[in-house]
């Protein structure tokens, strides 16, 4: 005789165990059991178990013993009401799983009763095509994407590091990117800042970099900040992002924003260039690597240093440093290898053999900003720090060699 | 003993252009007057008036920074790699 649903049903549940929701969660917390959801994927992106893997009905036998390899491990399973996965449990029984449970209520009672739950980001459809090069790596994926996607980037400056930089977290769906930059678009810029255009020469490079940076990807946030960096607006400007990039050209804003980012416990990726040369490397002394200043506790008297407007800069050497700065900033987020903190990657572009070194940075414990007994706690008046002005035991300032 | 020595851009104005130079000496120190012999100049733009190195370069040997070894005391051996690698602020 042909059986009917509840015929079925009826079958599964005097063979199957049930557990309330309550009594999964405990087997769950005690970790003595493995919880697989058999919902469809787009069920499980609106909301699922923290601890759940996900095998959909359909895929049920041909994944489980890649996921569940031990037939004796208690496994629960469950549905959003408790149906379907009692039905899949049955499968379970025939491939032999000795301790197969259904979650009675499924995931709808579960999030009833209060229980906690996690939400997959849900990707549109324009997204999904956007992102699906990134959704192929398993170090990104959709669970990477979303935290792209939910990540705020500060860039320091919207010149030559901060053009390729902010193009590529642009492309790479970092869903707010701020810019900080008061200047405005030059024609001798264009050599090497990519981010600006030639109509756009004699506009503000915050709002040229916002047009670039949305014409690539109309999903980003743009936050202006039409403003010189200071002492006294540096911490407010940094407060709601996640790393900062320093893409700056000057000495005293290389020393503030690294300032500001130790007190404030964010990552700075640092990255400088000069003529075919440049640097990249992570500053983060709240996960144990030095600061700008453990590597450099003064700046050079002004005159002995050149910067790009005097010196020049080749206009692809920004392109490379910056872009590693994107990808460093990318890695940041993602908790993906290792980020450059302690290490500085070095290109002397000239060069071959020594094309690009890697040198070991470590944090001083003597840091008068970052080290084991900090004797400046707040921030200073950088230009005249870099001036050379005497800033006790540091002020060491040195006449002028050009 | 010889090693080589990474000279970085602004200072290849005392190197004749050279990127890499060599000198010879048993610790930095003796490195770095070796340099200055061949090529005048280049300890000061280094080393401070007390003959100390400079807060704004620091020098690696085989990528470690000689301020975590034993600074210009340092111990060279044949075929050691020297970086100078000055602060620079360029970025725009």
């Amino acid at each position: 005789m042909a059986k009917t649903s509840k015929n079925i049903i009826d079958e599964a549940r005097s063979t199957i165990p049930e557990l309330s929701v309550e009594e999964a969660r405990k087997m769950i917390e005690a970790s003595q059991a493995v919880v697989i959801d058999v919902r469809e994927s787009d069920e499980w992106r609106q909301g699922h178990l923290p601890q759940a893997i996900p095998i959909p009905r359909g895929f049920l036998e041909l994944r489980i013993e890649e996921k569940v390899p031990d037939r004796k491990r208690p496994i629960i399973l469950h549905c959003a009401s408790g149906l379907r996965s009692l039905l899949a449990a049955r499968a379970l029984r025939e491939m032999g799983y000795e301790n197969v449970y259904n979650m009675a209520g499924g995931f709808n009672a579960w999030k009833n009763a209060g229980l906690p739950w996690v939400a997959e980001r849900q990707f549109t459809q324009e997204e999904i095509t956007r992102y699906s090069r990134h959704f192929l790596i398993p170090e990104v994926g959709e669970k990477g994407q979303a935290k792209l996607l939910d990540s705020k980037v500060l860039l320091v400056g919207a010149g030559a590091l901060g053009s390729p930089s902010g193009l590529y977290l642009a492309a790479a769906g970092v869903g707010t990117i701020g810019i900080v930059d008061f200047d405005v678009v030059d024609l001798s810029n264009l050599q090497r800042q990519i981010i600006h255009t030639t109509d756009r020469v004699g506009m503000l490079k915050t709002e040229s970099a916002q047009k670039s940076i949305n014409a690539i990807n109309p999903g980003v946030k743009v936050i202006r900040h039409d403003v010189r960096l200071t002492s006294e607006n540096v911490m407010q400007v940094i407060a709601d992002y996640d790393v900062i990039i320093n893409c700056s050209d000057n000495f005293p804003t290389r020393y503030l924003v690294n300032d500001a980012c130790v007190f404030a416990r964010k990552p700075l990726v640092d990255g400088a260039i000069f003529q075919f040369e440049g640097n990249a490397t992570v500053f983060y002394p709240a996960k144990g690597g030095p600061c700008y200043r453990c590597l450099y506790p003064e700046p050079p008297p002004p005159g002995m240093a050149p910067s790009c407007a005097e010196a020049g800069v080749l206009g692809v050497l920004p392109g490379l440093i910056g872009s590693i700065q994107a990808l460093e900033a990318i890695k940041l987020i993602l908790g993906a290898g290792k980020p450059l903190i302690g290490w500085m990657v070095y290109f002397n572009t000239l060069g071959d053999r020594d094309f690009v070194r890697i040198l070991r940075l470590r944090r001083d414990p003597k840091c008068p900003v970052c080290g084991d007994h900090p004797t400046q706690t707040e921030l200073i008046d950088y230009e005249a720090f870099c001036a050379g002005v005497n800033f006790g035991a540091n002020g060491s300032s040195q006449p002028a060699h050009t | 003993m010889p090693v080589q020595i990474r000279v970085p851009t602004p200072l290849r104005r005392f190197t004749g252009g050279a990127d890499v130079v060599t000198a010879e000496g048993s610790s930095l120190r003796e490195v770095l007057d070796d340099l200055e012999r061949k090529h005048p100049g280049l300890r000061e733009r280094l080393l401070d008036e007390n003959g100390e190195l400079r807060r704004f370069v620091n020098i690696y040997i085989n990528g470690d920074d000689v301020r975590f070894l034993d600074n210009l005391s340092s111990k060279v051996k044949d075929g050691d790699d020297i970086s100078i690698v000055p602060a620079i602020a360029g970025g725009r």
